[in-house]
């Protein structure tokens, strides 16, 4: 059974109220933080801690904390990204809505490590209800004395305040959460300057993923040097990660980094195995912008080796046989899964979600959906598997956000592992009916480049 | 004062200049096509992507080249970087796959169009593009749309390079007109029943890289090509006054603010010279204005091949080119081959 620090407490019935959740010991951390630390140790701790960021892109937590600009006189803003719409990820959302008081409490700690007087949680549009759990926790814990004025009798000040987006992805990158914020078109912002130097109303700002501030407050409790036994190598702690697909038992899981991803999938007390005892074709494995695999690529590495979840273990590999940690939705297909079906689903969300202000994610995301939607229906060339290739390389890296990157990847892999299915569609036309009688596990196709 | 190195060229800039506005002062030749970047505008340019450029070398301190491709209009360079521009394979690459997404949904209306000649996705088109298009997809389609009496939004040809929103910002006193919706169906469009009306409204036509927006008194009256500009000034209370007349015949078709050799309006003193509604559309009789002087006007242009100016700097060149021949060898041109009009040459 691997260690639980963020979801140890959470069958707990009642822990969505305050004391509950402070007689399972919560807001002892943030006391121990007040009474008996100053700003620079919890950030030692976070550094010491080995902490990255959850959100996705795996950036050390201390480094980002430690690049917060310090002017004086000018305010500091911790902001958390609770905007969490990459399909295949609910992580935040199942931690906040069954303990949001540990949110609250690691908002507090990283408030106070950081400097700053007024904090946010942006929240996406969808999770109005979860918005109203957190403002019930928020107003318990003001209520309390936990936030406001003289926090603890520390002298510490902080407000806390949730914010709901009004549904666009794109406000989950970061600038474009804070042009949001500040009420304006949520566009992401051309960096640098980075918001450590100028983010929210151009004042130094981190922002962070709800599970990475949640983590802060077990790393502040036990310690960094502890947090950094759990883990692998440079992934360090624990990870929740949203299992979906066809699995026996899909949910929030949290695990230690290094967990086998085989074990992950089969064992009784992870996913449980495939469903309907079929067999495992491919997985995406840290949210929908993450290049997928195929079964036997996600479960050893290139070199043989069992394929670990952690940022290294999935990275293994670079694009060519790896993926990434990401956000950790993990989502697994079984063996009659429609790669292009999938494919396209995926297509048409960036599609959607483009804030249309670079040229080629504007454009190109919807030429993808559109030549996806014509080969899954039949009408597709050879020349436009080919055409979909390059599109996607000249999207890559070429735009302001990674948005063009989320949509570019899964295409890319996409047709890097499995280019005979998209051939197969072609090849079959008008009478392609259901895939699954064109293409089985028995001819998974050595990766190309 | 950092330097930076482009293409091979390098060059001592001051502190806080970003790379294109470096290889803007080597000259043309370095310089990296924009289509939404415009210096007289603050926080403009980032969006197009055509003026994307590799970091080779990121700083004297910091060797490491840059992983992508950046912005040039927005990235500040650094003590010894180097820059690669036209030198590099792979932007070359980069900025055909930027052409061709400028291209997917703009509608191939040149022939009716009132910026054909002077528009800077054609020339972009023509230097970076393919001949043929892959997207054989239908063009996304908008209601053309009257904004003001005197300026018509045509948003199918739309880029949003946000320009015109930034002119409307800094240059008028209240900007009543936004980017609404997003990804490929965002639109420029104005609060709903609201036009823009302001005295300095007419400049969204000049930064306009495309024919989105144009001049209603202009529409359909000529081709670019067909008009001489001319030089002039007059005494406005509201404006520099500064002005570019285009004639046919001995009668002005428009006016517009001058511009340089980038395609921007051009600054005097320090100052941008925006030029007010009055100027641009009452002020339409030769009566109206001093004349300075014919314009000078690029020789690649295609107004150029038309226009009085390129006549000289045509008969330069070919006398250069005489000159250079060993032996004194003496080349004979055929009747009339200097002769701009003359179109069988």
């Amino acid at each position: 059974m691997g260690k639980k620090l963020l979801l140890e407490h959470i069958d707990v019935p009642g822990i969505q109220s305050l004391n509950v959740y402070r007689q399972k010991g919560g807001y002892e951390t943030l006391k121990k933080a007040l009474t008996s630390m100053t700003p620079e140790q919890i950030l030692e701790e976070v550094k010491t801690s080995g902490l990255r960021g959850r959100g996705g892109a795996g950036f050390p937590t201390g480094l980002k904390w430690s690049f917060l600009a310090k002017p004086e006189g000018v305010a500091r803003y911790l902001v958390c990204n609770a905007d969490e719409s990459e399909p295949g990820t609910f992580k935040d959302r199942y931690l906040m809505e069954k303990i949001p008081h540990i949110l609250i409490e690691g908002m507090i700690v990283s408030s106070f490590a950081l400097g700053a007087n007024t904090s946010y949680i942006y929240i996406r549009g969808e999770y109005f209800y979860v918005a109203r759990i957190l403002e019930n926790a928020i107003a318990e814990a003001y209520e309390a004395g936990l936030l406001g004025k003289n926090i603890m009798g520390s002298g510490y000040d902080l407000d806390l305040y949730v914010q709901i987006g009004a549904g666009a992805y794109i406000c989950g990158e970061e600038t474009a959460l804070l042009e949001s914020l500040e009420g304006k078109r949520g566009n992401p912002r051309i960096k640098p300057p980075f918001p450590a130097i100028a983010g929210l109303y151009g004042c130094p700002t981190v922002v962070n993923n709800v599970e990475t501030i949640a983590a802060v407050v077990p790393i502040v409790k036990d310690g960094g040097a502890a947090y950094a036994q759990i883990g692998i190598g440079k992934s360090t702690g624990t990870k929740l990660i949203s299992a979906s697909g066809h699995l026996n038992k899909p949910g929030v899981y949290e695990i230690e980094l290094g967990l086998p991803v085989e074990e992950f999938i089969y064992s009784e007390e992870y996913c449980g195995g495939i469903k309907n005892g079929k067999q495992l074709k491919a997985v995406v494995a840290g949210g929908s912008s993450v290049p997928i695999l195929p079964a036997h690529l996600i479960l050893k590495t290139a070199a043989g080796e069992p394929r670990l979840m952690s940022y290294e273990g999935l990275a293994d590999g670079g694009f060519a046989t790896g993926t990434m940690l990401g956000s950790g939705g993990f989502i697994a297909m079984d063996e009659d899964s429609s790669i292009v079906k999938n494919l396209w689903t995926f297509s048409r969300f960036y599609h959607h979600e483009s804030c249309g202000q670079c040229s080629p994610c504007r454009e190109g995301t919807g030429w993808m959906e559109k030549i996806l939607h014509k080969i899954l229906h039949g009408h597709g060339t050879l020349a436009d598997v080919d055409l979909l290739w390059d599109i996607q390389s000249k999207i890559e890296g070429k735009t302001i956000c990674p948005l063009g990157d989320a949509a570019a990847w899964p295409v890319a892999s996409a047709i890097r592992h499995f280019r005979n299915e998209f051939e197969e569609y072609v090849k079959q036309g008008h009478s392609i009916k259901d895939v699954k009688h064109y293409y089985r596990l028995n001819h998974l196709p050595e990766p190309v480049n | 004062m950092p330097k930076v190195t482009i293409d091979g060229v390098t060059i001592e800039v001051p502190n806080g200049t970003t790379i294109l506005e470096a290889a803007r002062m080597i000259g043309p030749e370095v310089a990296p096509p924009t289509m939404c970047y415009y210096s007289k505008l603050e926080t403009s340019g980032g969006y197009c992507r055509t003026c994307l450029v590799k970091v080779s070398q990121g700083s004297e301190k910091d060797p490491r080249p840059m992983p992508k491709p950046v912005a040039s209009c927005r990235t500040q360079v650094m003590d010894g970087m180097v820059v690669e521009n036209n030198t590099s394979p792979e932007i070359h690459e980069a900025r055909a796959g930027v052409v061709e997404f400028l291209l997917a949904n703009h509608p191939l209306d040149c022939p009716v169009c009132d910026q054909a000649g002077e528009c800077h996705l054609q020339d972009l088109g023509y230097e970076h593009g393919k001949s043929e298009t892959r997207f054989e997809f239908p063009r996304r389609e908008f209601e053309r749309k009257d904004i003001g009496d005197k300026i018509q939004l045509h948003m199918n040809r739309c880029i949003l390079c946000y320009r015109c929103v930034k002119t409307a910002d800094q240059v008028t006193d209240c900007r009543v007109h936004g980017v609404m919706n997003r990804g490929e169906v965002a639109e420029i469009s104005t609060y709903i029943e609201k036009s823009i009306d302001n005295d300095f409204s007419g400049n969204v036509i000049d930064v306009c890289p495309v024919g989105a927006l144009t001049d209603k008194t202009f529409r359909f009256q000529s081709r670019v090509w067909f008009t001489k500009p001319v030089d002039a000034h007059r005494d406005c209370v509201k404006c520099c006054g500064k002005v570019r007349l285009w004639y046919k015949g001995n009668e002005v078709l428009r006016v517009t603010a001058r511009k340089d050799q980038w395609g921007e309006v051009e600054s005097y003193d320090g100052k941008t010279g925006w030029i007010c509604n009055t100027c641009r559309f009452d002020k339409k009789t030769t009566a109206d204005w001093t004349i300075d002087g014919p314009s000078k006007i690029s020789r690649h242009s295609v107004i150029s091949a038309n226009h009085y100016n390129s006549l000289k700097a045509l008969k330069a060149t070919i006398d250069r080119q005489k000159d250079a021949l060993p032996h004194g060898e003496k080349v004979t041109l055929g009747h009339g081959a200097l002769d701009p009009n003359n179109e069988s040459k």
